[in-house]
């Protein structure tokens, strides 16, 4: 055993964790049992709810690709315009005159402290009095405002960090070699502190990806949340199995991404170990927004 | 530029009392459960180890929407488990603390985990050295430790949770958010205003909770 929380188990340990094994399945096996008699009692088991999901291929081609689509397309919008915009706001913050670094400081602080779904319902209404955005594609940009003004204040955080975390000494290399300011940025800061923060940025898009649901919920918007309406009105109130598929769709994105995010700040750790200076790779910060 | 509020049509206290309740009851909620969470994971048990895991991974990849939307459209109106609400508004909100708790205990499953680790290994092998069973090791020398050094990783999700608890709307739950759509059909020609409204309303929300926790957690750190 590797924790230094408990000793290497002898035998009375062993028995003792094999009763406590014993019981913990006695009880989720109760819970499993009482879940899916509760489900039997409203007939969510019966094959035919969960086939269409297996045999029907229309299940597939009108209700949950093209929702999935949606999602990605809003969440790849999102992270490109953020990326940009982030990336300036972060600059801004460290710059050196207060004039700049204040009011950006402040609009940063400020849209990190709105909840996303304000922030879509806002900028919903405002496209809808004074835009002729047809109400179609509405939510897709009400959806992609919001998720862009929350996540680039906060990738705006990540480059700050990111660019902080370097070693002074690089900057000050750069002044010496007569580089300018913008210079010494763009072309010996920021591409180091992107790799830096790669990790952190990927992590940033598992939240991007979660939060497109909110449109799905309260905006009218396409996306893959929001096809639970069209398949269980289609295939006979099959809510359980719905569900189950679509939070089965999420998890697995989510989960690849996460999975990229670990791979790659493995790799940036074990790339800079024969560098001279240590550097921190900036730590993976997911809070839980929603 | 305010009047509409003279009406008296708009509750716009009350709403921030329900989004701050959602948000006390859930952050309760969840500091339990992720706490119950956090034991299972390092627990010598390997099942429990296994559950805590497989159950972190899965509900902390589902967005907190799927979560709430599900525990109405399942739970409420699938199997008629309504945790005793009354009406729709009611059951709204109870089941959003349910949702929000089983989404949230799992990022302060995280939160505690990282706290665990700053907790040096010779804390817990002296307290093994004394003769100290794996719960007492938990419960009386490392989770204190944890809890102070996870004090700020806490203040971040339970700000994240303040914020989060708008999604509730979705199920009905009479709380900021829900007023604020309902505002913006009403009251159009005062869009900017409503925005300016509620965006204050949620910054006087976490401001506090941010300050006041960052400062417990300088107050609490353990000096090493």
């Amino acid at each position: 055993m590797s924790s230094v929380l408990y000793d290497v188990p002898g035998p009375k340990a062993r028995l003792r964790n094999v009763v406590y094994t014993i019981v913990f399945l006695a009880v989720l096996g109760l819970v499993a049992f009482w879940v899916l008699s509760a489900l039997a009692d409203k007939n969510q088991l019966s094959a035919d709810k969960w086939s269409p999901f297996a045999t029907d291929s229309r299940v597939w081609t009108t209700y949950l690709l093209p929702g999935l689509v949606e999602t990605l397309k809003a969440a790849a919008l999102s992270i490109l315009i953020a990326l940009p915009l982030g990336a300036a706001l972060g600059i801004g913050r460290l710059s050196d005159h207060r004039w700049v670094r204040v009011p950006v400081g402040a609009v940063v602080e400020f849209f990190r402290a709105i909840p996303v779904l304000l922030l879509m319902m806002f900028s919903s209404a405002v496209y809808a009095a004074y835009t002729p955005i047809s109400s179609d594609f509405r939510p897709l940009y009400a959806v992609v405002t919001g998720l862009v003004l929350y996540n680039a204040s906060v990738i705006a955080e990540v480059v700050r960090a990111g660019v902080l975390s370097l070693p002074r000494g690089q900057g000050d290399a750069a002044v010496a070699l007569g580089m300018r300011k913008g210079q010494t940025m763009l072309y010996v800061l920021l591409p180091q502190a992107v790799t830096v923060m790669l990790p952190a940025l990927v992590s940033q898009l598992v939240v991007i990806v979660k939060d497109t649901a909110l449109g799905g919920a309260m905006l009218g918007f396409g996306e893959l949340l929001s096809q639970n309406r069209q398949i269980t009105a289609n295939y006979g109130a099959n809510t359980i199995a719905t569900f189950t598929v679509i939070a089965l769709i999420y998890i697995v994105i989510n989960a690849l991404l996460t999975r990229l995010a670990a791979l790659l700040e493995k790799r940036l750790r074990q790339g800079r170990k024969s560098a001279a200076t240590k550097t921190v790779v900036v730590p993976v910060v997911d809070v839980g927004s929603a | 530029m305010f009047d509409f509020l003279d009406s008296g049509q708009y509750d716009l206290l009350g709403a921030f009392w329900v989004t701050a309740q959602l948000a006390l009851y859930s952050a309760i909620g969840s500091l339990v459960w992720g706490t119950v969470l956090t034991a299972m994971r390092v627990s010598p048990v390997p099942l429990m180890r296994g559950f805590g895991t497989a159950y972190v991974n899965v509900v902390r990849n589902t967005p907190l929407t799927v979560v709430i939307v599900a525990c109405s459209f399942v739970l409420d109106q699938t199997l008629a488990i309504t945790l005793g609400g009354e009406d729709f508004k009611e059951t709204g909100f109870r089941l959003a603390v349910l949702g929000l708790t089983a989404y949230t205990g799992t990022f302060v499953c995280e939160a505690l985990r990282s706290g665990i680790n700053t907790v040096p290994a010779g804390q817990a092998e002296a307290a093994r050295a004394l003769g100290m069973s794996f719960t007492q090791v938990l419960t009386a020398i490392v989770l204190p430790q944890a809890f102070r050094a996870a004090v700020t990783p806490l203040a971040n999700v339970i700000i994240a949770l303040t914020k989060n608890t708008t999604v509730a709307a979705a199920i009905g739950a009479a709380e900021a958010a829900l007023l604020m759509r309902e505002m913006i059909e009403n009251e159009a020609q005062a869009l900017f205003t409503v925005f300016a409204l509620f965006a204050f309303g949620f910054i006087v929300l976490t401001l506090p909770t941010g300050l006041i926790l960052g400062w417990a957690a300088k107050r609490l750190a353990v000096k090493r």
